[in-house]
């Protein structure tokens, strides 16, 4: 039944085996489009036709390679512009958000905790068309009211910013608020007798404490808005993110280029994923 | 000192708001706003329910919303039936020196955007897909067979999509669980039967429930993959919603869609928490 008991031979075969299906069933799509990435053919599908970099750096006409489609790399582009501003901004509002929680007293301290927590349980499409209802609203009063024109309310690089700032900060405060949870007292309220102003103890010693958490929380930020889908596609302008543009690429019926894109995601958040993964196991020890 | 503390609040406190109030509650007030709204013959925007009435006079708003809701539920009961004996293994089977190792394999190919992973169903399974062609070389099939685009391949793609959000709060249940408690009530003649639904479940129960509630939520949520994977006749209702504001350019109409699948999921996560007596920022963090 479990490790400390002994199993009878047919449960150890069975459940070795349930392991090995769901892990190849976990790799298949990922692994094949990998494959099918190199394979010198026109479209991605099999049979093999030989190995072929002409997906990643042919410039010819009927083969664009990725390295020469100004279209998929300004995407790539955007999308890492975007994630860059979203994690900066949602890791500054999370750790606000944190130190409100756990370290003030207020009144209706658990109404406000429960609103924080919302837009992980609003979908992400509702973010997005109330969002783009709210600021077409604003937009157009502004606009009638005043005579102004502000091209932050309309569809646009800076409202995806926005969208996706608006419920990530709440992934970034749940990480933060954990590890806050940890910190000794003792240690800030010894500063603070040392003449310590409350903003230095939060500057050198409780940031300090916070650093692991605050890397983990801006990785996991980073990527959540570079794959974000369903609140970007509604606020999203001229400037299309990477998801919106493989999107279409892929709905459009598909060439072997979303491969070469798809295998250059994989190893790069494979990398991230494995390094982050190695930085935090070693902050803990 | 006392002035100085207030200070320090505010300085948390009113970015927060902000956050909050700007672009979260604002927004879905102006979603529900919209959504009682509706163009007269003149051009002018008055009050109406009319939104509200089209969706329950039309029959495919209706039938489209009944489906979503009972497929998320689906979907989310699948991924703990197929994620379950994974992080059941991972925390109590397998020797420890593999524990660290099955995990962050388990985690790697969710660091890669859903449309990547959804992206390489559709190269395995489509007519022309790398399935199709194996069957075909090993002689099962003389005819390629349409895999994609219905129903099953949406739900498998759909379960795909959220098995991470359901095994790591199971592993990390499961991990808290003393062994002695399996060994003992075996001991004392208990099947495993009754082991698994009188000692595992109850244990697990608040990583079942907070797991439950995310891949609900996204499933509800979700565009890519139904769009993607599910066929002409799979409807998904956030796909009613696009097409609203998108393709038909009726917000109006589309806000009292977006409204109800709000309502609908935040009604449906509240009857769960109830159900199983989690509260929601327990079941969360």
């Amino acid at each position: 039944m479990i490790r400390s008991l002994p199993r009878s031979k047919k449960y150890n075969f069975g459940f070795l085996l349930y392991i090995t299906l769901f892990y190849v069933f976990l790799f298949a799509p990922l692994v094949i489009t990998c494959i099918l990435a190199f394979n010198n053919s026109d479209f991605p599908t099999l049979p093999w036709k030989g190995f072929s970099l002409d997906w990643f750096l042919s410039d010819t006409r009927d083969r664009l390679g990725l390295f020469h489609d100004d279209n998929s790399l300004q995407s790539i582009f955007i999308s890492i512009q975007t994630a860059f501003f979203v994690s900066i901004f949602s890791l500054i509002m999370g750790t606000m958000g944190a130190f409100l929680f756990e370290r003030e007293e207020f009144k209706f301290k658990q109404a406000f905790y429960f609103l924080a927590l919302l837009p992980l349980v609003i979908p992400g499409v509702i973010l997005g068309i109330s969002l783009l209802l709210a600021t077409n609203s604003a937009g157009t009063y502004i606009e009638d009211t005043f005579g102004l024109d502000i091209n932050i309310l309309r569809p646009s690089f800076w409202l995806v910013i926005v969208g996706q700032f608006s419920f990530i900060s709440t992934f970034v405060l749940l990480v933060v608020s954990a590890r806050l949870k940890k910190f000794d007292n003792s240690l800030s309220d010894a500063a603070l007798n040392l003449g310590a102003t409350k903003f230095e103890t939060i500057r050198y010693i409780i940031l300090p404490f916070l650093k692991p958490a605050l890397i983990g929380a801006g990785a996991v930020a980073f990527l959540m808005s570079f794959e974000n889908f369903n609140t970007t596609l509604f606020l999203v302008g001229s400037d299309t993110t990477l998801p919106i543009n493989l999107y279409l690429q892929v709905r459009d019926g598909s060439t072997p280029i979303i491969n070469a894109i798809s295998f250059l995601l994989i190893i790069t958040t494979s990398i991230l994923a494995i390094l982050n993964l190695v930085l935090t196991k070693k902050e803990v020890r | 000192m006392k002035k100085h503390i207030k200070l320090g609040f505010f300085i948390f406190f009113i970015p927060v708001f902000l956050w909050l109030f700007l672009l979260i509650i604002l927004p879905q007030i102006d979603l529900l706003l919209m959504s009682l709204k509706v163009e007269n013959d003149v051009g002018d925007m008055v009050w109406s329910f009319s939104n509200y009435n089209a969706f329950f006079k039309e029959n495919i708003y209706w039938y489209t919303f009944v489906r979503t809701a009972t497929y998320s539920i689906l979907v989310t009961f699948l991924t703990f039936v197929v994620t379950f004996p994974i992080a059941f293994y991972i925390t109590k089977v397998v020797s420890p020196k593999y524990k660290g190792f099955l995990t962050i394999l388990l985690l790697m190919p969710f660091w890669v955007s859903e449309l990547v992973r959804v992206y390489g169903w559709m190269i395995l399974l489509r007519e022309s897909g790398v399935i199709n062609y194996y069957l075909m070389q090993f002689g099962i099939i003389d005819k390629p067979i349409e895999m994609l685009y219905n129903d099953i391949s949406m739900i498998m793609g759909l379960v795909y999509t959220s098995m991470l959000f359901m095994i790591v709060p199971l592993i990390s249940a499961l991990d808290g669980m003393d062994d002695s408690y399996i060994e003992a009530a075996l001991d004392l003649g208990a099947s495993k039967f009754v082991i698994f639904f009188k000692i595992i479940i109850p244990y697990a129960a608040p990583g079942i429930v907070s797991g439950s509630i995310v891949v609900f939520m996204l499933t509800l949520g979700n565009y890519l993959t139904p769009n993607l994977m599910g066929g002409k006749n799979s409807l998904w209702f956030t796909e009613q919603i696009y097409n609203q504001f998108i393709a038909s350019f009726n917000w109006n109409q589309g806000a009292a869609f977006g409204f109800l699948l709000l309502i609908l999921s935040s009604l449906i996560i509240w009857i769960a928490l109830k159900i199983s007596k989690q509260n929601l920022s327990k079941a969360l963090s």
